[in-house]
């Protein structure tokens, strides 16, 4: 009898060595004359158990991780084939309490279906949202998401709905779908995962999106450091118009739609919208002023939505199920699920998708375990480069938009890394300062030059020279950022810099002031 | 190894004409490119601005922006040590030293035998399974000193 075995093809999975594991398993398998079947899934998220191999038995899928190649003559001696007891064996991987907590809306299939198979997309409730859509039409489409409450999963949080009916009331012979994939935060990774995992999501919300707005071309503009999704993202379109699902008169209907995939170069600044657009038109990615805004004029001046991976993925879920049983989830004005992204230092680091609301400290030290060096945490920096250093006393921070932005942090796109205590967060202001004068691209000055001066405040921070004074024009420069640049990178670089700067003084060559800590 | 093609003017013109269909077709053009010749070279500027109608300076501004795009070509291998924060919490920092060390080279530079190109990227996506690399494509996670080590020496062979 053929056994079927699950070795995810996510690149952490790739990266952890699941490539020379099917290997292994192939010439063991073959060593025993055993017919298997292999089965390239996406990953389950749990990201410190990869690679994850899955073994379907009588039970269900066993899992066993993490696997290295030498590890496969051992499960073969032990039985893995039939679920055998084993060292590496975490039983059913749904039944494991880092899945078993979570509220998985967007990342249900991932890590269980084959991402390249329509049928097995199909068997697990894909493309129920796009048949709703079909009957309701683009009107109570944009009403169903409104009802969901959803706002932009990229970081600044703007209600998808007024976006999409925006671009709807636009008069134009031509409008786009644009989807940002350009996830360069550090500590995300969840559009990567659901690009290699689940692919055929985002080309049912994006379709949804096109047929909402009257859009019939959609561009999903992703990370050349992304070689992985790319290749599963162009593969699950390819297989998507190969069954009607996209192209002219999708699934038999009135809409046509068609996407395409297209690579950034290396440009962190390019995960801001006009920029996005500006490099997808072949030019350099430079931010717009706005107005005017992409849903009136954006890609090739035409009315765009441009929105998130995530917010895409979440559409085909709000019409499935309806607008109201997504705004279940969550609070306050922060609805539904967020694929939150634990990384960095950290024991049990993945995705953990959950309803909003959820504390940073429950995040990283019930669910990551705290640090993988297992010193004590220092800090985390949440929503990637431009998020602010979260210390330990604020760790009962709900996860929602409006709780962070009240503490001067955001929750951007949901990643968190971790720090144990021996980080130094002077360095890390630096390299805020550093990355963002980097990867300025050059439009406005409070960034451009800014950010030099702020690596330059850092270094004689750093070298102890007139600490004081350098410490006040450092607060000053970066209030003259905050407000006077034209879009986040150098708008938000200062978060990272000043929460830093105010919660751990003495790296700064500061005595401590923790009044917070008082609180 | 990636093994790119010597410059050739027909060449470089079939790599750009696939692309010409496209909605705004530089970038791609200018990925081809690189991937064919292994960089940019400056005798494509010219071809491109004619191609799009577009000037010089224009597509010499959009190579110059992005830093995937190569003026030079790079060593034989190229080693991208990921210096994100993930990574630099995960204990980063002190393998790009040792990186360095071994190679006797910056990050950014070539090693003077011209086979190794050791390079900064920005966030590989792995950030949970830090710090990683990626050596002329291929991803490696969980790198440690050890680890580090073997893709050096795969990159010096």
């Amino acid at each position: 009898m053929t056994i079927r075995i699950y070795v995810p093809k996510d690149a952490c999975a790739i990266a952890c060595g699941a490539d020379e594991v099917v290997e292994a398993i192939e010439a063991a398998a073959r060593k025993r004359q055993q017919p298997v079947e292999i089965v390239r899934n996406g990953s389950r998220g749990m990201l410190w158990l990869e690679p994850l191999v899955e073994v379907v038995t009588a039970e269900g899928r066993i899992g066993y991780g993490p696997v290295e190649a030498g590890d496969v003559e051992g499960l073969f001696e032990a039985g893995f084939l039939t679920g055998g007891a084993h060292g590496l064996r975490i039983g059913k991987p749904e039944e494991h309490p880092f899945l078993a907590k979570q509220t998985r809306l967007t990342f249900a299939r991932c890590g269980i279906i084959d991402p390249a198979s329509y049928t097995d997309y199909r068997a697990h409730g894909g493309y129920r949202g796009l048949e709703r859509a079909l009957q309701l039409g683009p009107a109570e489409i944009i009403e169903e998401v409104k009802k969901s409450g959803l706002r932009g999963r990229g970081g600044a949080g703007f209600p998808t709905a007024i976006k999409w009916k925006t671009v709807a009331d636009a008069k134009a012979e031509r409008k786009y779908i644009v989807c940002n994939a350009d996830e360069g935060d550090s500590g995300t990774f969840a559009d990567r995962m659901i690009m290699e995992g689940d692919p055929f999501e985002l080309i049912e919300g994006m379709t949804i999106a096109g047929i909402a707005v009257g859009a019939t071309k959609g561009f999903v503009y992703t990370r050349s450091e992304y070689p992985h999704a790319i290749w599963a993202m162009e593969k699950a379109i390819e297989v998507a118009r190969a069954h009607g699902m996209l192209g002219v008169n999708i699934a038999g209907s009135q809409y046509s739609f068609d996407m395409e995939v297209r690579m950034g170069a290396g440009a962190y600044v390019c995960g801001e919208e006009t920029a996005l657009l500006d490099s997808l038109e072949g030019k350099r990615g430079t931010v717009r002023a706005k107005p005017p805004l992409p849903a009136h004029k954006g890609l090739f001046q035409k009315p765009t939505v441009i929105n998130n991976v995530l917010s895409l993925t979440a559409v085909p879920h709000i019409l499935a199920d309806g607008g109201e049983f997504y705004a279940n989830f969550g609070m306050g004005r922060s609805r539904g699920t967020m694929p939150i992204q634990i990384a960095g230092n950290v024991k049990f680091g993945g995705l953990f998708e959950t309803a909003f609301g959820i504390t940073l400290g429950e995040l990283i030290n019930d669910i990551g375990g705290g640090t993988a060096s297992g010193r004590p945490v220092k800090a985390a920096q949440v929503g990637g480069p431009l998020g602010a250093y979260v210390p330990t006393w604020q760790f009962d921070l709900p996860f929602d938009y409006e709780s962070f932005a009240a503490k001067d942090a955001l929750i951007g796109h949901g990643g968190i890394v971790v720090f144990d205590e021996s980080a130094d967060m002077a360095k890390m202001a630096r390299f805020a300062m550093e990355f963002c004068s980097v990867e300025s691209c050059g439009k406005c000055t409070p960034c451009r030059i800014g950010s030099t001066r702020g690596v330059e405040l850092m270094d004689r921070i750093m070298a102890g020279e007139r600490r004081e004074a350098n410490l006040a024009t450092l607060t000053d420069l970066c209030q003259t950022m905050k407000l006077g640049s034209l879009c986040a990178l150098g708008g938000f670089t200062p978060y990272p810099v000043l929460s830093a700067m105010n919660h751990f003084p003495e790296d700064f060559g500061a005595p401590p002031h923790r009044l917070e800590a008082a609180e | 190894m990636p093994h790119y093609e010597p410059w050739s003017d027909e060449r470089a013109r079939a790599v750009i004409e696939e692309f010409s269909h496209l909605e705004g077709p530089l970038m791609p053009m200018l990925h081809a490119v690189q991937e064919t010749f292994g960089h940019v070279p400056d005798a494509v500027v010219p071809m491109l601005a004619e191609m799009l109608n577009i000037s010089r300076a224009e597509v010499h501004g959009v190579v110059t922006f992005y830093h995937d795009f190569r003026h030079e070509p790079a060593g034989h291998h190229v080693l991208k040590l990921c210096r994100a924060e993930a990574c630099q919490a995960a204990g980063g920092d002190a393998l790009a030293d040792h990186a360095e060390h071994r190679l006797g080279c910056k990050l950014g530079e070539t090693t003077a035998d011209g086979r190794v190109t050791v390079e900064p990227i920005y966030c590989l996506g792995l950030c949970a399974t830090a710090p990683s690399a990626m050596l002329d494509g291929k991803i490696v996670a969980r790198l440690n000193e050890r680890r580090l080590d073997a893709l050096i020496a795969e990159a010096q062979s």
